[in-house]
């Protein structure tokens, strides 16, 4: 790292209706350094980015490239001085191959377009940075994290040298957070900038330089990584500590609440991704299932859910059976699902936060409302009351939820799940991309449910969470449950062992 | 000083009022052009021609709105505009595309004329007959459009295309019946069917000259308003009309969304085309709509689908009609030149649309760094 500023932003102002998403920032990145993003859901770093990226114009404020005034009016503008973004919700297209997704939106490609020879050099890219991919597949194919290597080799095929993650590692498996990381350590020793995001303080430490902290879209300052450490990054965040680790409530598990007997689901691909798989949940318990990601969680969730059909085996809520029980029903059964996907599936981006709460009908507590009488009243009222509880940060209720940062979406999600006296919850990656005090107002939110009796199902990437939530954890493999572990760091390891596809009766033999 | 063009992020509510405006008068502005030049043709003189296109346009402006018998004819000319236009924009609102509005109104019109020359011939109380012929109009309407809605919602096929084709399909059936078995043996081989009997036609005020139909159309509106605002149904088809996977998400049946709200959008249209005969016409006839359908469509998207804006637009629309007919009747204007008129407010109104999503941000001079 030299102390070479390549990028200075100065006095940055953006104000959207209602929110001064970024007041008066400054900002100084360096020639090989990894500099860091922090702050609280809501405090304006995509909002920044954007704005460097040129998605978004500065009501006042100038951008300094190698000290030279720039104006960035479009992302293409951006290319051209050599900066690259991935955004937080990253977009290709699922049924172009690899190749011609890194082609696609290059402007200076002329007219005949050369894919054996783009995907050469993809390969190469790949290959020096460690990060493999599959020039030839369809997009629709690969997993996110393969995706999001194909978003990283597209910057470095247009030859940014400052590149913008923006919470990347929120959608990877531990393995591939390593990659990526050594991937960034290469690209910073070749004399790149790289700006991360990230809510994960752990990860913020292990890779940064230096680290800039926002707050109610200001820049509180920028600290070098031997400064601080987690508790004054985290004060420094949210302007207070957080507790954290607290106990479990000892909840006595009461009769079962979901069962699942023998289920087979298959995959888009339609490739067996379920196989066979047992389990059951009591109510005030919350099972925790530990997996590679892409070993038939998502699958698992919305076969129980209803959204994915079943090809063997049974399903059964409080003892009935959910086989010819629509979504519907099984909503108002209780069954309440926080899905992964929550841009594409759990949201209507261009509607209001309370359309987006009462979008399934199953807030308690609206007087008089009836199919041919709704109230819209006190449904905004009620959803005011949410997003107070939850601290959603939008500037009203009547706000699109595609001008919400994206930890405030995952927000009005949760709101609407966790609002509505589930009796059987499915939470898959509920925290992700929550900011500190956000996870540990919904790990609270959960224990909270786990406590009035809910059946909790929780899918996570992280071990950290799994075993700071679940009484007992499952461990899947292809499909299938390896076996149980109690929910504890000792057994890690066994864990370790099980997610890579050994039995657990077979490690108790060796 | 720099000019820039920027992509509005989003559209301030005036907007919706001024952009019609413009684009209108900004068509009056270019059809005035092109009259005084086709006027030249014919005067020989600027200065006639001149004056000429000035009365012409006052004729288009104060007949359809200022005057008595000219308002008659407007509000006669929108009952059917605004039923069609009513029907479209229950089905856009989940962004089904039904533009198959002429042909549920042919075939509402069918149906109503079927009812009362044949089906119900006998019955001599007013309001059981127009009641029946207006249900027989509704049914015919909703069924033409189940069609594209049992294909779009089972077999996933595009309901433009759909519901385009079968507006000729009703159309050439229309004029089979009007050419063949209904022709009028009295009708001195005019394309029409016998005269409705009197008590299938509807109640008139204002001397016989405005039927209630106006009315129908405007509880419509205010019913279709309700509905949007006040249920759930309302509620429900916003979601599907923003993420239908999100929909299916919340327990919302997208294929029942999506069938129903083609078949009532047909229903509100046939309802039009059985009004139309029993408040207009009285006798079903070759051609009897000069694209009521077509026009429809952009009635409803001006009035960005509201049900209340589309009674307003409608009338502008019938106004405007009515003018054009005064034109060619007084100016003995080809109807081309009619049909330019009616493309060029379309042009603008599209055009001022897509210039409203932008606009223009000047940028202080000492900005500008200087190796620009
Ligand atoms: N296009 C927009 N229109 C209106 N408001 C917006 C828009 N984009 C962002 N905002 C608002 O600006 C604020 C900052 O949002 P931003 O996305 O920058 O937050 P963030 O720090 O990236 O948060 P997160 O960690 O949740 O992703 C939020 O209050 C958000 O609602
Ligand atoms: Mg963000």
């Amino acid at each position: 790292m030299d102390d070479y500023p390549i990028l200075e932003m100065k006095n940055i102002q953006k104000a959207f209706p209602g929110v001064l998403a970024n007041d008066n920032i400054s900002l100084e990145i360096r020639r090989g350094e990894v500099h860091a993003l922090l702050g609280e859901n809501g405090a304006g770093k995509t909002t920044l980015m954007n704005i460097l990226f040129g998605i978004y114009h500065p009501d006042h404020g100038e951008i300094l490239i190698n000290g030279k005034k720039t104006f960035i009016h479009s992302p293409q503008d951006a290319i051209n001085e050599k900066i690259g973004m991935v955004q937080q919700h990253f977009a290709l297209v699922p049924s172009f191959t690899v190749a011609e997704n890194v082609i696609l939106g290059l402007k200076n490609f002329g007219f005949i377009i050369k894919t054996k020879q783009v995907e050469q050099q993809i390969k190469e890219l790949g290959e020096r940075y460690s990060l493999p991919v599959r020039p030839k597949a369809r997009v629709w194919t690969l997993s996110v994290g393969e995706r999001q290597r194909i978003e990283i080799l597209k910057l470095l095929y247009t030859g940014a040298n400052i590149l913008i993650l923006d919470e990347p590692t929120a959608v990877l498996t531990p393995q591939e957070t390593r990659q990526l990381f050594s991937a960034i350590r290469k690209l910073v020793k070749e004399g790149s900038s790289v700006i991360f995001i990230s809510h994960k303080l752990d990860e913020v430490l292990e890779i940064s330089d230096r680290i800039s902290v926002l707050r109610n879209g200001k820049n509180t300052g920028t600290l070098n990584r031997e400064e601080v450490d987690r508790r004054t990054l985290v004060q420094r965040m949210v302007g207070r500590d957080v507790l954290m680790d607290q106990e479990k409530p000892k909840v006595e598990p009461g009769p079962v609440k979901i069962e699942v007997k023998d289920l087979t689901v298959k995959n888009d691909k339609g490739l067996t991704a379920v196989n066979n798989l047992s389990l059951e949940i009591h109510g005030g318990e919350i099972l925790g299932i530990a997996g590679v990601a892409g070993n038939g969680q998502k699958e698992l969730a919305e076969a129980i859910y209803g959204l994915r059909p079943i090809e063997t085996g049974k399903i059964q809520m409080a003892g009935e059976d959910l086989h010819h029980r629509s979504i519907k029903k099984r909503i108002q059964s209780g069954l309440s699902f926080i899905p992964q996907d929550r841009k594409s599936i759990a949201t209507c981006p261009n509607l209001s936060v309370m359309f987006n709460i009462f979008m399934k009908n199953t807030i308690p507590g609206l007087k008089k409302s009836s199919a041919w009488n709704i109230q819209i009243k006190q449904m905004h009222e009620k959803t005011r009351e949410l997003i107070r509880n939850f601290s959603i940060s939008t500037p009203s209720s009547k706000t699109r939820v595609r001008y919400l940062s994206g930890g405030n979406l995952q927000k009005v999600v949760l709101a609407r799940e966790l609002s509505s006296n589930p009796s059987v919850i499915i939470a898959e990656h509920p925290t992700r991309g929550l900011d500190i005090g956000a996870m540990e107002f919904v790990y609270q939110a959960l224990l909270e449910e786990k406590k009035k009796g809910s059946a909790i199902l929780l899918l996570a990437g992280e071990l950290y969470e799994i075993f700071r939530l679940s009484d007992r954890v499952a461990v899947i493999y292809e499909g299938e449950v390896m076996g149980y572990t109690p929910p504890d760091p000792s057994y890690t390891e066994k864990i370790g062992f099980m997610m890579a596809g050994t039995r657990e009766d077979s490690i108790h033999e060796n | 000083m720099k000019i820039k063009i920027e992509k509005r992020l989003n559209t301030p509510r005036y907007l919706s009022l001024v952009v019609p405006v413009v684009s209108i008068f900004a068509a009056l502005l270019i059809m005035f052009v092109i009259l005084t030049i086709f006027f030249m043709g014919r005067i020989g003189s600027f200065q006639g021609a001149f004056s000429e296109t000035v009365s012409a346009y006052k004729e288009l402006i104060t007949w359809p709105f200022f005057n008595q018998y000219g308002l008659y004819s407007t509000i006669s000319k929108m009952v059917p505009l605004a039923f069609v236009a009513l029907g479209l924009s229950f089905a856009y609102k989940m962004k089904i595309w039904n533009i198959g509005g002429e042909g549920q109104l042919y075939m509402g019109a069918l149906a109503a004329t079927w009812a009362a020359l044949f089906v119900f011939r006998g019955i001599t109380s007013p309001i059981l007959l127009i009641t029946l012929v207006a249900i027989f109009s509704a049914i015919a309407g909703a069924l033409w459009a189940l069609i594209p809605a049992l294909m779009k919602a089972y077999a996933k096929t595009d309901e433009i295309v759909v519901t385009l084709m079968l507006n000729y399909v009703a159309i050439f059936w229309v004029d089979y019946l009007v050419y063949g078995p209904w022709r009028d043996p009295k009708g001195f081989g005019f394309p029409g069917t016998a005269a409705f009997p009197e008590p299938a036609m509807l109640p008139t005020f204002f001397d016989g000259n405005v039927h209630i139909g106006i009315f129908i159309a405007i509880a419509f509106a205010i019913l279709l308003q309700y509905i949007d605002v006040k249920t759930q149904w309302g509620f429900n088809s916003r979601i599907v009309g923003d993420n239908k996977k999100a929909a299916t998400y919340s327990g919302i049946k997208v294929k029942k969304y999506t069938i129903i709200s083609l078949v009532v959008s047909g229903a509100i249209a046939g309802l039009g085309g059985g009004v139309q005969m029993m408040g207009m016409q009285h006798r079903l006839m070759h051609g009897f709509s000069p694209g009521y359908g077509y026009t429809a469509i952009i009635i409803a998207w001006l009035a960005k689908l509201n049900p209340i804006a589309v009674i307003f637009v409608s009338f502008l629309f019938g106004g405007l009609l009515v003018g054009n007919d005064q034109l060619q009747m007084f100016y003995k204007l080809p109807i081309s030149l009619i049909s330019i008129f009616q493309g060029l407010v379309l042009f603008c109104l599209l055009g001022g649309e897509a210039i409203a999503a932008y606009r223009l941000k000047i940028e202080k001079a000492e900005e500008v760094p200087a190796n620009e």
